[in-house]
């Protein structure tokens, strides 16, 4: 019999600790793809940052380095730096990486890093219980915007792809969604293209991944993955922004 | 013999980095320090290292975070605000076991304060800084030699325990300049840093982190790090003493106003009073035993410092009811360094009170 689907082997064979109906469990899965497809497994060093993604190397069997909430691209930076030989990605949420972590990302976009950035946009704080995020939507109830997102107050959502797009040292910069199959399959090949982008040497690649928060959503799986193309990408457009040739 | 130069203090620091084999610095400019960064960006690069004038100390102190944890030799440096915003990173590098070296020129606050020569920082960098009751050894140079020397051995000892290590001066040590010779890196057996993330490479995996949630594991990496330091009060403490072994009067400083008590201490001498200087050159571990003992033999201590008194709690728990302990503080202000006659005035003071 053909084997048509299996774990990547960069993925460890345990159970995760992420809700039902999470799409943590998915992009791991599809970051885990990217690298195996590149047979990188074996050289890189991963930067789990602060959120529920945090357990990452409980999943992924490699290397990991964890580090201070949203100061992953800094210590991606030190160790890209000092094992230029080694690949590197950080995988943070939108809380991590586009609120405390705005500067960190920016500049490491800017000096163009040779890594790879995941970004896991669910427009609310995961591990912390639902708070207000930088990407939380307009009109939305979080546990600290019980009245909804105010734009006049709260600000707009911040589009942190189509902002990397514009900096200088960004080769790549993509926003994807896992919310259907089709989707997932559009969202493995921008991860793979995005990776392929240092694992040539190319430069500094982000992904940006739509992600469900049931929990803190207050949905079940199915209502929370529905919102996802219902609210989420009329705001936050697929595609990639940038793609700079060899 | 080795070669003399004639350079400052925070040149020399930065010269004793690379002699130490370091080759990446990640930094920020803050006034005093500056020549460090201007030095290390000139000097690494042709010996294939990175210099990285990063975003803020915030992003630097990360990437010295980052490269240590691939085992490399790395520094920052920064003065008082700037370690304010590493403190973070200095938690997780000493939570997650991390080497690395962090010089702070230190200046006087709060805030924004002065760039005058201040000993103001000594709570924030000797009882931990960061959040979670860590300790990190301290070093306090008082000579354009020893931002050499020191700088060296902090390197060693980062390695030696898995802790990042503080060098920690001011404006008067890193900007004056004075001879050096600038001895070649002392040989000593480290252990292997079988820890360093390096890409697994068909090996174990390893993880480099301060997150601890299993049952009793945070407790117990808590008194693992506690051993250490009592290692660390045992073997690494290094102090220094002058005309201590008759003395009837101890004066005790650091850094900078250790040499101008020095001289206060020589003519004190001279006009025939009893009296030493005891030197702490390690902050943490803070030289306890040494100062216990000579301060027991003379009776009476005073501490002299940059600001209105800090180390004077730890010299108190070193001597105990042992020795009686007084205390002279300059806060920082512009020309507020008190000259040696003023010491010496501070001095004879103290000395008539133990002749009574
Ligand atoms: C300096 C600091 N501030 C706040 C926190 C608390 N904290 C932990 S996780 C988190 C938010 C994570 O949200 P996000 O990055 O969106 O990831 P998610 O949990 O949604 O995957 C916060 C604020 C922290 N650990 N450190
Ligand atoms: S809280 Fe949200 S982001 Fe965190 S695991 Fe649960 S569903 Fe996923």
């Amino acid at each position: 019999m053909q084997q048509v689907f299996k774990r990547p082997q960069s993925l460890k064979d345990v159970q995760t600790h992420f809700c039902p109906g999470c799409h943590h469990g998915t992009i791991h899965r599809l970051v885990a793809d990217a690298m195996d497809l590149y047979g990188v497994q074996d050289r890189t060093i991963g930067v789990a940052s602060v959120g529920c993604s945090v357990f990452l190397y409980g999943y992924f069997d490699i290397d990991v380095v964890e580090a201070p909430h949203g100061r992953a691209p800094a210590v991606a930076t030190g160790v890209k730096r000092a094992r230029p030989d080694s690949f590197v990605f950080t995988y943070q949420g939108d809380g991590d990486l586009a609120a405390i972590g705005t500067a960190e990302i920016i500049h490491a976009a800017n000096r163009g890093e040779d890594i790879t950035v995941v970004f896991v946009n669910n427009t609310t704080y995961g591990m912390t219980g639902g708070q207000m995020a930088p990407t939380t939507l307009v009109g939305q109830k979080t546990s600290t915007s019980p009245y909804g997102r105010d734009k006049s107050k709260d600000g707009s959502p911040i589009k942190m792809a189509e902002l990397m797009a514009q900096l200088g040292g960004v080769a790549y910069s993509a926003r994807v969604a896992v919310d259907s199959p089709k989707h997932v399959l559009e969202a493995k090949k921008v991860m793979r293209e995005a990776f392929g982008y240092q694992a040539q040497g190319k430069g500094f690649s982000f992904v940006e991944v739509l992600s469900a928060c049931p929990t803190n959503w207050g949905m079940n799986p199915l209502k929370a993955n529905a919102r996802i193309g219902e609210e989420m990408i009329p705001y936050f457009p697929l595609g990639v922004f940038k793609k700079e040739e060899a | 013999m080795s070669k003399r130069l004639f350079v400052k203090g925070n040149e020399a620091a930065a010269m004793g980095a690379v002699e130490a084999g370091c080759r990446y610095y990640f930094g920020y400019p803050i006034t005093p320090q500056s020549d460090i960064p201007e030095y290390l960006s000139r000097e690494l690069p042709p010996l294939n290292g990175e210099f990285i004038q990063a975003e803020s100390e915030i992003g630097a102190i990360n990437m010295l975070l980052g490269a240590s944890a691939t085992g490399a030799r790395a520094m920052t440096s920064s003065s008082s605000p700037g370690i304010s915003l590493k403190q973070e990173g200095i938690s997780y590098m000493a939570g997650a076991e991390l080497p690395g070296v962090i010089i702070n020129i230190s200046r006087s606050g709060p805030g924004l304060g002065g760039i005058d020569a201040s000993q103001s920082d000594y709570f924030q960098c000797v009882k931990g800084g960061g959040h979670g009751g860590y300790h990190i050894p301290v070093l306090a140079p008082n000579s354009v030699q020893e931002m050499y020397d020191l700088t060296m051995h902090a390197f060693d000892l980062a390695d030696l325990y898995r802790t990042p290590v503080m060098l920690l001066g001011d404006s008067v040590i890193g900007q004056m300049k004075e001879a050096l010779i600038p001895n070649p890196r002392p040989v000593r057996e480290l252990p292997a840093k079988g820890w360093a993330v390096r890409g697994k490479s068909g090996a174990e995996q390893r993880v480099v982190k301060s997150l601890f949630l299993g049952d009793g594991e945070l407790e117990a990496h808590n008194w693992h790090l506690h051993a250490k330091y009592q290692v660390m009060k045992e073997k690494e403490c290094i102090s220094e003493e002058y005309e201590t072994a008759d003395a009837r009067l101890i004066v005790a400083g650091f850094g900078s106003v250790s040499r101008i008590a020095h001289t206060a201490v020589t003519m004190a001498r001279a006009e025939g009073m009893k009296v030493g200087l005891f030197r702490p050159v390690t902050l943490f571990p803070f030289p306890e035993q040494a100062l216990a003992q000579a301060a027991a033999r003379a009776g009476k201590v005073l501490v002299v410092e940059l600001n209105t008194g800090q180390m004077v709690e730890d010299v108190r728990l070193s001597v105990g009811a042992a020795a009686q302990v007084s205390f002279y503080g300059r806060p920082p202000g512009a020309g507020s360094l008190p000259s040696p006659e003023e010491l010496l005035e501070v001095i004879r003071k103290n000395y008539q009170e133990t002749a009574r």
